[in-house]
């Protein structure tokens, strides 16, 4: 397809763009979350005199006055309802006032006095007391998958690997901290806010407010990053809603920071145990990947991280399971590629103990283990293009001459290796409407309420529709981000482009039905709602895939690893936008170096809650961290996904990344580390 | 337990300071507590400016402060009466590309390679890699210049990378905007 410069790149440059914070609302004034400062306890009371007492504090907000507000699925979003205290850094208390400076001061002064303090509970461990199997694991999948005896298979296997991987809790930290104004007008709510999808935001709001959608407006057409923590409505957003009523005037909210590590999710810790049994050549008999993983006493939420092992490779015998434990911490949540991300971290490590093992080359090995149908549904793939991303990244990476013996090259004082690893995401889609609009002056108007987090949306869907309509894409417009237009869904899952692409084909072709010759002054306009036609999907296996390559220097006087070098190449169907999605592909390669190496969220384990709640304690990849990485893509044709012939490619930039980095750098010292992140502590003991 | 902080709650001390953001200048009454980033954004509506952590641990709200980048979120406003300031609004015209869709180089580079994505840090980044242009041209080594007599020191892809590690990008464009930062600073 043909390139087009990102469709609000000169907004974002100049300043232009606006993010939910920067809404300009007459009156509005600042509200500051107070946080719960025990982990386990009832709230004995709350004192509001002394901030109240602060000329300029408007209102104060706390279990002892809160409204009531109607319940919904997610308990998180339930502020100020309850007396219970269900992890420390819960939002307990708020405060408004004039300015952000007062509200800041007054936040202190809340004084909360709290009764029947217990020890948190905040410990994740592969034998904690409270570890059970749920129904279902996120995305809808069953907790647990068997085929054939994996047991058996394993025992009696030629060749075995039973490793144990660890990852730990990671945070999204979206550049732009979660944010909200909020304004009521009689019974008409109106919130800027940041998110990551605005149809979703209104009908929760709508249904805890006890009010029709059509009441709630959610505009949010720039957003500075989700990564999945913007991706479910968060307590920000009910609580700047529920205090500008009560204050009875607009309200801005910014969760600080330091706030996002408490009260707007994150990657669980994970403990994945792989076992892999194969043949003298390599063929796998036998996949184990059992997965152990924590949620908050609030809600469930169990990260599907075994998932990726029931498409990834051929073996007769193979169990995946999942089991979770209820923790007095916050509730985790969508984490770019949740599942994916650290389960392919574990099997895509152990894939590469097993190349080792057998002295068989890991690229080989994932070849020889390609599976012809979906290994566990026995359904046929949509498509499937694993082997020619690893074919062509090791051609581009220059493969063929590595040595596999590990630690023996030596660049002045660093150790070099390099590491391969698969990647796989799911291609889903949901349901989506979309108008499409002709104008009298040749231009062309499409309207979805889809979200644009940085991923490149509204160019793709630019693109998408002039195509459609044969017109010159400086004829389109698309409108995005605002509740007010047709209902979308979420930018999340990377069903974004799939989904609403269908919805704005499909409106584009109806508009095109409707045109013909001369456009009346007051424009043509068609709608399209793909709910039916999403319904009717033939039954196939829908998946993106990919492999990373990585080389990592690891210093040997001070165990630093840096990454010189990385390249990615994935088979997603069609890329609409070349520009964009290089960048989206980029950077996932990009947070995958930053958990391979930096990213760790450290319970405190006596008080709860996570120490680490600043950029200069949670370490992201800096510009320095990140050197010659580099994406490519395999063009690929599927009939049976949708009518662009997308997957998305949001979050599988990331899926792998990590496995190749440990993968390089066992390549590089010889040392195996299975508890990320990869830290001199772990390197320098074995040099 | 108690959460709360005993002491009492200090009531704003306003001061007036004048201030000249872009060439235009602004007389103010602000709060002794303000940061310059709080009075561009909530004050001026200058927004461009972007509030990532409000502790100089992101580079978001870099601005140029008289020539030099800074951390607006941890300059006090109060502490800077009579500065001049420049924002990412200001940066086109600074560089003479003034008038209806005008873009200063880094800018315009920064279009050309995507260096951006959700266009949070963008601002910060922009005015972070005008500043640091400057630096470079005035002969300022950096931590990983080599030679540190030459004048000026050559700005290969690590001295970029260096230079501009006080900015974070969540989204990882770094690849790209060292690229654009190279292009410009050829
Ligand atoms: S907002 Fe100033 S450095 Fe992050
Ligand atoms: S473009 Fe999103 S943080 Fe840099």
């Amino acid at each position: 397809m043909t390139s087009l410069e990102r469709v609000e790149a000169r907004d974002k440059v100049t300043g232009r763009a606006r993010y939910a914070f920067e809404y300009p609302v007459e009156g509005a004034a600042y509200l500051m979350g107070v946080q719960a400062a025990v982990g386990r306890a009832e709230i004995a009371s709350v004192d509001h005199e002394a901030a109240l007492a602060l000329p300029g504090v408007l209102a104060v907000l706390s279990c002892e006055n809160a409204p009531e507000i109607a319940e919904v699925d997610d308990p998180e979003l339930l502020v100020f309802q309850s007396r219970k205290v269900s992890y420390r850094g819960q939002f307990v208390a708020a405060v408004v006032a004039e300015t952000w400076e007062t509200a800041q001061e007054a936040a202190r002064l809340v004084r909360i006095t709290y009764a029947d303090e217990r020890r948190p509970d905040v410990r994740l461990s592969a034998d904690h007391p409270g570890l059970y199997e749920p129904e279902e694991a996120n995305g809808g999948f069953p907790a647990v998958s068997e085929l054939g005896d994996p047991d058996a298979a394993f025992a009696t296997a030629a060749v075995q690997i039973d490793a144990t991987y660890t990852t730990p809790a990671q945070h999204n930290n979206p550049m732009e901290p979660h944010a909200t104004v909020a304004a009521w007008e009689g019974d008409d709510l109106t919130v800027y806010d940041s998110n990551q999808g605005a149809s979703t935001v209104q009908g929760t709001l709508a249904k805890i407010f006890k009010l029709e959608p059509a009441q709630v407006r959610v505009v949010s057409p720039h957003v500075g990053g989700g990564f999945g923590s913007k991706g479910t409505p968060r307590p920000n957003v009910v609580l700047a809603a529920m205090a500008a009523r009560a204050a009875g005037r607009p309200v801005k909210l910014a969760v600080t920071r330091q706030q996002m590590f408490a009260t707007t999710g994150y990657r669980t810790p994970t403990i994945q145990r792989v076992r892999l049994g194969a043949d003298a050549d390599g063929r796998l008999t036998a996949i184990l990947h059992e997965v152990v993983s924590q949620s908050s006493t609030l809600r469930e939420f169990a990260e599907q991280a075994a998932v990726p092992s029931r498409v990834m490779y051929r073996a007769s015998n193979r169990r995946t399971a999942h089991r979770l434990t209820r923790l007095d911490v916050p509730t985790p949540s969508w984490m770019r590629a949740p599942g994916e991300t650290p389960g392919m971290f574990a099997l895509e490590s152990a894939m590469d103990e097993l190349a080792y093992t057998l002295g068989v080359d890991p690229v080989e090995l994932r070849v020889r283990n390609e599976p012809e149908r979906d290994p566990e549904q026995d359904i046929p793939f949509s498509s499937r293009n694993l082997v020619a991303c690893l074919r062509k990244g090791a051609e581009h990476f220059g493969w063929a001459d590595r040595d596999p013996t590990p630690a023996i090259r030596r660049r002045g004082r660093k150790l070099v290796g390099t590491g391969v690893a698969a990647a796989t995401y799911p291609a889903n889609r949901m349901p989506n409407k979309a108008t499409a609009r002709a104008d009298a002056d040749g231009t062309f108007t499409i309207r979805i309420a889809a979200a644009d987090i940085g991923t490149g949306s509204r160019t793709a869907l630019t693109l998408v529709a002039a195509e459609t309509l044969k017109a010159d894409p400086a004829q389109v417009t698309v409108e995005l981000g605002d509740s007010a237009l047709p209902r979308a869904s979420l930018a999340g899952g990377s069903t974004g482009t799939a989904s609403w692409s269908t919805a704005v084909v499909r409106a584009c072709e109806a508009l095109l039905d409707e045109l013909d010759g001369e456009i009346p002054p007051e424009g043509v306009e068609a709608t399209a709602d793909t709910a039916e036609e999403i319904k009717s999907e033939p039954e196939y296996s829908r998946h993106a895939f990919g492999a990373h390559f990585a080389e990592a220097e690891v210093d040997i006087d001070t165990g630093e690893v840096r990454i010189p070098r990385m390249f990615g190449v994935f088979a997603a169907g069609r890329i609409i936008s070349p520009t964009t999605a290089h960048s989206q592909f980029v950077g996932g390669m990009v947070m995958g170096i930053g958990m391979a190496l930096m990213e760790q969220s450290v319970m405190d384990a006596e008080f709860g809650d996570y120490l680490t709640h600043d950029l200069a304690q949670y370490h992201v990849p800096a510009c320095a961290d990140v050197a010659d990485v580099q994406a490519t893509w395999i063009d690929e044709e599927d009939q049976h996904l949708n009518p662009m012939g997308v997957k998305g490619i949001g979050e599988i930039g990331i899926v792998g990344a990590a496995a190749a980095v440990a993968n390089a750098v066992h390549h590089a010292t010889g040392v195996r580390v299975r508890d990320l992140p990869i830290t001199p502590a772990h390197l320098l003991p074995d040099f | 337990m108690d959460s709360a902080n005993t002491r009492g709650g200090a009531p704003p001390v306003p001061v007036s300071i004048t201030l000249t953001v872009n060439g235009r200048e602004h007389r103010l009454d602000i709060d002794t507590r303000a940061s310059l980033l709080d009075v561009l954004r909530e004050r001026l509506g200058l927004t461009g400016a972007k509030k990532g952590c409000d502790h100089g641990q992101c580079g978001a709200c870099t601005v140029l402060l008289d020539g030099r980048r800074a951390n607006s979120c941890l300059a006090l406003a109060v502490a800077n009466d009579g500065a001049e300031v420049t924002t990412v609004e200001g940066l086109a015209e600074a560089a003479g590309a003034a008038g209806e869709g005008g873009l200063s180089p880094i800018q315009e580079a920064f279009v050309e390679r995507d260096a951006l994505q959700c266009g949070y840090c963008t601002p910060g980044q922009l005015c972070s890699a005008t500043g640091m242009l400057a630096e470079a041209a005035e002969g300022w080594p950096s931590f990983v210049t080599e030679d540190l007599a030459a004048e000026p020191p050559a700005l290969d892809d690590a001295e970029i990378r260096e230079r501009m590690s006080g900015n974070l990008c969540r989204c990882g464009a770094y690849v790209n905007i060292v690229a654009a930062v190279r292009e410009v600073g050829a």
